[in-house]
């Protein structure tokens, strides 16, 4: 199943509203803090050199 | 030249006494065109005092998130509808990270939890996980644990812990205005309790949280009468969910005019550029800052943030011909 990506991962609005642009560039220097696919407010883990988020549904991502 | 660098040429670089409040507001308000001279002046009072060599630092949440407390600028307050969630780091996690610090050159790791003090459970995950460290890798561990009862300071100091971060935030005079739920003199108790514990005191704070430029000065005074073995030195950058979420970011002159104003005021510290650089100043800041005043970086990620990656730093610090403190030089 391919699942989209429906949510900003920054603000956790529908990504298909739009004006996620500074969202966008704020990821530069941020992990995500929303599952882009179900909204879940994601545990995310900071490191000095990564970051883990994890989605109870979705999973774990990594950066 | 303005008078107030003359003074400081003699008075700070000359005598080694740094400047007083009223001072350190008279380099605050210096206009555009004598900044280069302040922070060049800064710079030779960090090299006279301090010497060329770098400290470099990691930094790690061993706790995130679910703060009782409620310090208006930290997304990890349990009050605020911040996005981020409480999590905990486990040993072997934690263990790692101190790897990747060490595997920069860094000499101190921080473990830092977003707590009001510690409570049992935080003093077990301290002492496993700074004997774990202590055990696998070379590097100096520091902590930053909210405010401690005395009981607790001698725990870290048994533990090998050997310096503690509290931070003092702001002056005295603005506190109130950006934490409600304990006090400046709480904090400053604390300190006291570490600085006679022999643990090193590591105390800084925030600028760009609606203080005035005076009460820069305040804060860079009240610093300079605690006399810290090092001073953090943070730049907001605006949380969403926190009260001072919508706050604009402080304008890059001013950051760089508060580097040199505090060197100016505590010429032998350690004073560290922390969080906040990247988006205050870009990349270019930090270089700024490094020929300012600054002498230690923390590399890599923040606690709720990302950082540069830590090879830019280095490969800047190599660049501008300025060595990375060893561990032997701390030891
Ligand atoms: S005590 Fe620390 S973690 Fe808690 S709200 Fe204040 S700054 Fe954030
Ligand atoms: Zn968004
Ligand atoms: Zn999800």
């Amino acid at each position: 199943m391919t699942v989209t990506e429906l949510w900003c991962d920054r603000c956790g609005e529908q990504a298909a509203a739009g004006g996620h642009e500074p969202c966008a560039a704020a990821r530069a220097l941020e992990p995500p803090r929303y599952c882009a696919h179900c909204r879940r407010r994601m545990k995310v883990q900071v490191v000095p050199a990564g970051w883990s988020a994890v989605c109870v549904e979705h999973g774990e991502i990594r950066g | 030249m303005p008078e107030i660098l003359d003074q400081a040429r003699t008075q700070v670089l000359e005598n080694g006494v740094g400047l007083d409040e009223a001072g350190v507001l008279a380099v605050l308000n210096l206009p555009d065109e004598h900044l280069p001279a302040a922070l060049q002046l800064a710079h030779e009072v960090r090299m006279r005092w301090c010497g060329p060599e770098v400290e470099v630092e990691g930094i790690v949440s061993l706790k995130t998130g679910g703060c009782p407390e409620d310090c208006h600028f930290c997304s990890q307050s349990g009050l605020f509808t911040s996005p981020v969630r409480s999590v905990w780091l486990d040993i072997r996690a934690l263990v790692e990270a101190a790897k990747q610090t060490a595997a920069t050159g860094a000499t101190e790791f921080c473990i830092v939890a977003a707590v009001r003090g510690p409570d049992a459970r935080l003093m077990k995950q301290m002492r496993e996980g700074v004997a774990a460290i202590k055990a696998e890798v070379d590097i100096q561990v520091a902590a930053s644990l909210g405010m401690l009862t005395q009981e607790q300071v001698d725990e870290l100091v048994e533990m090998g812990v050997h310096r503690y971060n509290h931070n003092l935030e702001t002056c005295r005079s603005y506190f109130p205005n950006v934490v409600t739920t304990h006090s400046w003199e709480e904090r400053w108790e604390t300190l006291k309790m570490v600085r006679e514990s022999g643990m090193e005191v590591c105390c800084g704070g925030i600028l760009g949280l609606g203080e005035s430029v005076e009460q820069r000065a305040e804060f860079a005074a009240q610093l300079a009468e605690l006399d810290p073995h090092e001073v953090p030195l943070n730049f907001l950058n605006p949380r969403p969910g926190t009260p001072l979420g919508d706050r604009p970011v402080v304008e890059g002159k001013d950051a760089l005019r508060a580097v040199a104003a505090f060197r100016l005021a505590m010429p032998r510290t350690i004073l560290r550029y922390a969080g906040g650089r990247e988006i205050t100043l870009g990349d270019l800041g930090t270089r700024d800052g490094l020929l300012g005043g600054i002498n230690a970086v923390i590399v890599g990620n923040y606690l709720t943030t990302l950082g540069r990656p830590a090879t830019d730093d280095l490969k800047l610090l190599d660049d501008l011909k300025m060595p990375v403190k060893a561990l032997s030089a701390t030891l």
